[in-house]
């Protein structure tokens, strides 16, 4: 087990839904898909975004596309017009999954292919 | 009106209001096409149309599509492609009549231009209301008379067939008022390929198409997370959508351009502003995103096959904007040493002026930001970053009173020569009050909604 950021194994993309955000968890590989899949709960996801979401935390999945789709109920500070808040759409919400850190086994490490060494 | 075609080259050009007009452009000029979509309309926007028109008839259409036409009509018409865009926003004949005059002065005649309606229900509200729609609140249960008097737009999205419609009957531009944004793109498939409205897999197939492009080049590299792995950013390809009759699809982009699509980028787009995936809900279908197979089948090119659906609902919704109170956000740059400290007492001496005076805001009231200090990953970093060298103080106020809120605005300024060393920054001057525009969305009885197609000649 090695202890990595969620982007090690994980891409990802956010948008608004209304009052709060979605977060669509992309994994780099079927291990790491399997490995989320299994670890990656609502209630994990729920304690870090904390001190960004006020409301409660869904998941969805979408295996043909190894997505994790977490909705964030209340993430944007009212969302829409009303909002004040810098990220009034959630747009930063998915990089900010990302840096989760999580002990991840290391055959789905081995499965996954480093995003540090890749290039244009 | 089927008209023979095996494969069709639909492209979104246009992703939201205030996109760049280079996508359209670079479209009709890159490679081949038979169909260019694009979307004007964010929600905001037809609160802000609607008191345009109030203020002069000609007026509540994206003004930005009449000058678009004007650049791109000679490679339009060289090469025969189609042009369908939510541009009327709340007056689709006044933009009408504008795009006339731009066929006119180019000497265009005899090219078709058609209007879909029906959206605009501002005008009907209270009818429906007394027929017995409630338009509850889908996020809050609340009915709609309680802001009935302070609703400044209501809109349905309508689907894909009205769009078909005004193809069948020989537009080479459609402007619609509100619809849904992947109803741009299933529309000309519908015209081409003679679907059904019961032929739930194919009119789930060109929904899935239509959100995969309806953000321009969010699905070619653009917001995606691997950024230093794309290639020639700049001039991002925008994505084209090869459909067939039989609802399977290519994901792709004009040869030479930046950018890239593989199974990642496209899942990146595909995952955006997701809900349920299995209920992906449109007036046309409901399109399960769980069902597809996604096959990169060459260099930027991925192949979409396989995709299911289920019977439409009976309901539109609707999307209502009213007047929902006042706002005011400034900001003022604070340099080190120090700076995340400086910057805390200054926003403690903004609220103890202001409370002074009399102007007191509560807690859900205020907003204070430090940018540059953790403020869109907050709770998410690690412990132990380093000082910033400055921050960015953002101080914001809202609620239903004007003047209290337009009084905050003129406490931040004097900060320069009132509060601790190195605050700068305030170039914008003082932070005005803006209205907030609040949203409603609704469903409604479909049948209700009487959906209107006319074709006008050049």
């Amino acid at each position: 087990m090695t202890v990595v950021a969620l982007h090690r194994i994980a891409q990802a993309r956010s948008g608004d839904k209304g009052e709060g955000s979605n977060v669509g968890l992309i994994a780099r590989s079927e291990a790491a898909y399997q490995f989320l899949k299994e670890h990656l709960t609502a209630e994990v996801v729920q304690k870090h975004f904390a001190a960004i979401n006020h409301g409660g935390v869904e998941r969805f999945v979408a295996d043909n596309m190894r997505v994790l789709n977490f909705l964030l109920e209340d993430s944007l500070g009212g969302g829409g017009s009303a909002s004040l808040i810098t990220d009034a759409q959630g747009k930063t919400h998915g990089l900010a999954l990302l840096r989760l850190r999580m002990d991840v086994p290391d055959q789905v490490l081995d499965a996954t292919p480093d995003p540090a060494t890749a290039s244009v | 009106m089927t008209q023979g075609k095996e494969m069709i080259r639909v492209a979104n050009g246009q992703g939201f209001w205030g996109d760049s007009i280079l996508g359209a452009v670079r479209l009709t000029e890159e490679g081949p096409l038979d169909y260019l979509t694009l979307d004007y309309l964010a929600e905001v926007t037809m609160s802000i149309m609607q008191k345009l028109r109030s203020r002069d008839p000609q007026k509540g259409y994206a003004t930005d599509f009449v000058a678009l036409i004007d650049r791109i009509l000679p490679r339009m018409v060289e090469k025969n492609i189609k042009v369908i865009a939510n541009a009327g926003g709340v007056n689709p004949h006044a933009c009408k009549d504008a795009v006339m005059e731009v066929l006119k002065k180019h000497g265009q005649t005899g090219i078709g231009v058609a209007v879909v309606e029906g959206d605009d229900l501002m005008g009907d509200l209270d009818s429906l209301m007394a027929s017995g729609e409630e338009f509850k609140n889908m996020d809050t249960g609340e009915r709609l008379a309680a802001v009935r008097d302070r609703v400044t737009s209501a809109n349905a999205y309508l689907g894909a067939f009205p769009i078909a419609e005004a193809l069948d009957q020989g537009a080479q531009i459609v402007i619609t008022g509100r619809g849904t944004d992947p109803g741009l793109v299933l529309g000309p498939m519908i015209h081409e390929f003679g679907w059904k409205a019961d032929d739930w897999d194919r009119l789930a197939a060109g929904t899935v198409a239509g959100h995969i492009v309806e953000c321009g080049v969010q699905c070619t590299g653009g917001n995606y997370t691997d950024w230093q792995t794309i290639p020639n950013m700049a001039m991002l390809g925008y994505p084209i959508i090869e459909v067939h009759r039989d609802g399977s699809f290519v994901v792709t982009k004009h040869d030479g351009t930046g950018g890239r699509v593989d199974r990642a980028t496209v899942t990146h787009q595909l995952a955006y502003e997701m809900g349920d995936p299995a209920h992906y809900i449109t007036p046309d279908v409901i399109a399960d995103f769980t069902s597809f197979t996604m096959t990169e089948e060459g260099p930027d090119r991925v192949r979409v096959a396989g995709v299911k659906g289920l019977p439409a609902t009976h309901t539109y919704k609707v999307s209502m904007s009213y007047a929902d109170g006042w706002k005011s956000v400034g900001q003022l740059t604070i340099s080190g040493p120090d700076a995340l400290a400086k910057a805390k007492l200054c926003a403690d001496v903004v609220w103890a002026r202001l409370a002074y005076d009399g102007f007191e805001y509560s807690e859900a009231e205020k907003l204070v930001e430090f940018v540059g200090a953790g403020v869109c990953h907050a709770g998410t970093l690690e412990a132990g970053a380093p000082e910033p060298a400055e921050v960015v103080l953002r101080l914001g106020v809202k609620g239903p009173d004007k003047g209290k809120i337009a009084r905050f605005g003129s406490e931040l300024v004097p900060l320069v020569t009132s509060g601790p060393p190195g605050v700068t920054g305030f170039a914008g001057g003082r932070p005005k009050a803006t209205e907030i525009i609040g949203f409603w969305p609704a469903l409604m009885d479909k049948s209700k909604v009487e959906t209107r197609v006319s074709l006008f000649q050049s």
